[in-house]
């Protein structure tokens, strides 16, 4: 038996199936076959690592660093939290990016038609790596809601993207962010490709008034679980971890 | 094994149209907040091994190219060593990163790398694996990034012998990991077309 480290597979009935058709995009874009389990070797245990040296100081400033004339316009907001395992234990060292539309629901792309006006302040994405405690931590104006075309008259909530590093590429993940007490989490085709309630609300983030900063920003709190090494028994004794 | 694991990992949800403003916002002209956009570049001039090109494209369900996906690689270099802090059988090529990340065109819908063939890396048991490369593909439309590998035409006892391939029990659909090889302006170049569902459906791993 090897000494590798392995994952417990990935439960799939708590992350949405790749077809979901109220979600039109997914229709066409899901494959049909079954996915074909493959035991994890070193090409999926092992995954790039990138160093807090990459970061710079505006990384996880979206109201300064896209700044051109002033800060971003609209709600200003904290967003923290920390990046664990499926044992609980915090994950160092893991890159996280986010992107989002501005407060007025408009993205800065070239393919978005959205009528919002553009904040020339904005951009729209930030990065940060976590602490030795799993911690992470950014600045940001809340993104607002906005239409898309999916059915006749679907909105999606407020929303930021992430997209999560661990140290293995099988950790590799993207997901979004939404705020708690938004009815309109509800109301989403997106939202609602993940069947279990219980796992929707996992990406709801907790308004936090303990962490607010007075007369300037509210803050949000959004915990990330990766998946975790799994122990494997080796000369009868637990390794792995 | 019954799960032992006391917290579920979140949940994923889809990347997106507009992934390029997290992932890679030079490309899509928001410029000035990081210096190059993660991934873009590989190696270096002194990074060993054979340079090549890997590129293609990902088709839908109506044989429609992708022009709004992100791909991201991950492989050993020339030796079989993955530059990782996990890698604990040896050093890696300090000169190659092993991980790469490009949005397919929004046009053409074709991606390319600028990268070098791995060498083989064992699996579990300690059999070689033949060379391949990692691929990870999020998109608008697509609710949890997909696993799967490519691997190289010219390999065919490595192929052979590797467990993972050769433990593909239809030869028709262990052939759609398989890329070609040919020659694009003197340098070798391998086109490794994935087909997300339909005829040809290209085979994604549980990971």
């Amino acid at each position: 038996m090897s000494d590798q480290p392995t994952f417990t597979p990935r439960d799939r009935s708590w992350h949405p199936p790749a077809l979901t058709p109220q979600y039109k995009s997914s229709v066409l874009r899901s494959p049909n076959q079954r996915l074909l389990s493959l035991d994890t070797t070193l090409s999926e245990m092992t995954g790039p690592r990138f160093g807090h040296d990459l970061i710079g100081p505006l990384d996880n400033d979206l109201i300064r660093n896209y700044a051109q004339t002033g800060d971003a316009i609209g709600q200003r907001i904290i967003v923290y939290g920390r990046v664990l395992d499926e044992d609980a234990r915090p994950v160092p060292n893991v890159l996280l990016e986010f992107w989002q539309a501005n407060a007025g629901g408009r993205y800065r792309h070239r393919n978005e038609g959205y009528v919002a006006a553009l904040d020339p302040n904005f951009g729209g994405c930030g990065r940060t790596v976590t602490g030795a405690d799993g911690g992470y931590r950014f600045r940001t104006i809340k993104p607002g809601a906005y239409p898309w075309p999916n059915g006749p008259n679907d909105w999606r909530p407020a929303h930021i993207h992430f997209s999560v590093f661990g140290y293995a590429f099988a950790q590799r993940l993207v997901t979004q962010m939404y705020f708690e007490g938004d009815p309109m989490i509800w109301q989403c085709p997106i939202v609602s490709a993940i069947p279990d309630r219980a796992a929707i609300e996992q990406l709801v983030a907790a308004l936090d008034r303990d962490n607010t900063l007075p007369m300037d920003a509210l803050a949000y709190r959004f915990d990330i679980v990766l998946r975790g090494r799994h122990s494997t028994l080796f000369e009868n004794r637990l390794e792995g971890n | 094994m019954t799960r032992p694991n006391t917290l579920e990992e979140t949940p994923s949800q889809t990347a997106g149209p507009y992934v390029h403003i997290g992932l890679t916002p030079n490309w899509c002209d928001i410029e000035g907040v990081y210096p190059e956009d993660l991934g873009r570049t590989m190696v270096d001039a002194e990074t060993a091994g054979e340079r090549i090109i890997v590129s293609g494209r990902i088709f839908d369900g109506s044989g429609v190219p992708l022009k709004d996906a992100l791909i991201e690689i991950w492989q050993a270099d020339a030796n079989g060593l993955y530059n990782s802090p996990l890698e604990k059988r040896g050093e890696a090529d300090p000169h190659f990163t092993g991980w790469g990340r490009q949005a397919t065109d929004g046009t053409t819908g074709e991606y390319r790398f600028e990268t070098i063939k791995p060498g083989r890396v064992p699996c579990r048991d300690g059999r070689l694996m033949a060379p391949h490369i990692s691929f990870w593909i999020v998109a608008r439309g697509i609710n949890l990034g997909l696993h799967t590998r490519m691997y190289f035409a010219d390999e065919d006892a490595a192929n052979g012998e590797c467990p993972v391939l050769s433990g593909i029990g239809s030869k028709a659909r262990a052939a759609t990991l398989i890329a070609s090889r040919g020659e694009v302006d003197g340098a070798a170049t391998y086109t490794f077309d994935i087909h997300l569902q339909g005829d040809g459906e290209t085979i994604f791993f549980d990971v």
